[in-house]
């Protein structure tokens, strides 16, 4: 491999993990709306969001970037590889993140909520001191292995031309002639990543055992 | 926009093959793949220090490679050591392969996790070997893992669009070449997403009846 190679690794590794932290910071928070929502049992909205869940859960995420890609040009909205390739994996991994949220708030006991208010804590004080600390600590193993689901499908975003380890990877194979040794260098760039959340979510994991058994 | 639904509705006969063999690949690479996965997981848990790190190597290896590169490798990688497959085949081996490694996860998982007193009764009641296998141990495992593994087989479904890349003719592989031929882009991958959705939701209703029969069980 020559410096210039190597050099588009690095760049490639900055895009991948700058794409999959993007869409892993939206995804956290807009999952956990869409879950409150649900939660809520909002009329209509609520029915819609378990809909959105539904599909979205379903879909591969090439078909839905392919979709976002193509679609939204079509229908007026300019969009760019990039930003196609952050909103497909926000959307995919907010339904995803909506059901671990929305499990740890249905197993949520309601007599902490009774208690909070009688001693007359109002909703948004209630749910940011009472519930949110609890619902993320019991949340957290099921949204980091999430997270290492989002990173193992980035490598499609390539698809629509983002330049990331992957593309990266492609162009060297298809110059040299020899695909192996770049597809092995990318494997090797995206595994301790993968490895790395796969192994914090069983130290989270063993953490929450340890603690529920003293 | 109803003009590009009219397109798409007549070339069904390529999206309709698409969905079949979106369908067949995970079908089949579901059932090999639990097959040779139910060989694996006996392997992590070998008395056999060799045998069982080997083997978890091999799992812990595959749950940290993404398929796509995964795809790459065997497609393009393995013909230059001589190996060569079609993109049928080669997206059938590298959906198999990788799976494996989730499916022996999953059952050891499942096995691990069963309740000893029903196997100890049984030992009690003098079955042995196979046939306490066959009738204390396996329904148990079934109704056990069968919801984790219905997971996994959307997730191979899901897995089998990433094909597209090297050109197989799957669900999405011909959305797209029905929005390249005639720029609807809308009305083709939304009609993917649809039959996707449609393949998914049937999974999830085998799925829930297996939930039941374990519910009516305890």
């Amino acid at each position: 491999m020559t410096p210039g190679d190597i050099a588009a690794f690095a760049q490639g590794a900055v895009v991948t993990v700058a794409l999959s932290v993007a869409g892993i910071l939206i995804g956290l928070p807009v999952g956990l709306g869409l879950a409150l929502i649900r939660w809520g049992k909002v009329p209509v909205i609520g029915r819609l969001v378990a809909l959105y869940v539904s599909i979205l859960r379903a879909t591969p995420l090439v078909t839905l970037l392919l979709l976002l890609f193509f679609a939204l040009p079509n229908v007026g909205v300019p969009i760019d590889p990039y930003s196609a390739a952050i909103l497909a994996l926000s959307m995919n991994t907010s339904a995803f993140n909506c059901e671990i949220w929305r499990a740890a708030l249905l197993a949520f006991p309601k007599d902490q909520l009774e208690a909070a208010m009688s001693v007359g804590m109002s909703a948004g004080l209630r749910f940011r001191r009472i519930v949110l600390p609890q619902i993320a600590r019991a949340s957290l193993p099921a949204l980091v292995n999430e997270m290492s689901l989002l990173i193992k499908v980035t490598p499609v975003l390539a698809v629509v031309g983002v330049v990331d380890i992957t593309r990266a990877a492609v162009r060297i194979g298809a110059e040299t002639y020899e695909p192996l040794p770049p597809f092995l260098v990318a494997i090797a760039l995206y595994a301790p990543i993968i490895f790395g959340l796969v192994s914090l979510q069983r130290f989270i994991e063993r953490r929450h055992a340890a603690a529920e058994a003293a | 926009m109803i003009h590009d639904f009219g397109i798409v509705w007549n070339e069904r006969g390529l999206l309709m093959s698409g969905l079949a063999n979106t369908a067949l690949l995970s079908v089949i690479a579901a059932v090999v793949s639990l097959l040779l996965g139910a060989a694996l997981a006996p392997a992590m848990m070998s008395r056999r220090r060799a045998v069982a790190g080997a083997a978890r190597a091999f799992v812990d290896a595959m749950r940290c490679v993404p398929f796509l590169l995964f795809a790459y490798i065997v497609y393009y990688g393995l013909p230059s050591l001589g190996i060569n497959f079609d993109n049928w085949s080669a997206g059938l081996a590298a959906l198999m392969l990788y799976n494996t490694a989730y499916m022996a996860e999953i059952l050891r998982g499942a096995w691990a996790a069963m309740p000893r007193e029903p196997i100890e009764a049984g030992t009690a009641f003098g079955f042995s070997g196979v046939r306490l296998f066959r009738r204390i141990i396996l329904p148990g495992l079934v109704l056990s893992a069968g919801p984790v593994v219905g997971n996994q087989l959307i997730q191979i479904i899901k897995d089998s669009a990433f094909l597209t890349i090297i050109a197989l003719p799957e669900l999405t592989h011909a959305a797209s070449s029905i929005q390249s031929r005639y720029y609807v882009p809308f009305a083709a991958f939304i009609t993917a997403v649809a039959l996707y959705w449609g393949l998914c939701l049937v999974v999830e209703g085998g799925v829930n009846v297996l939930r039941r029969l374990a519910d009516a069980r305890r």
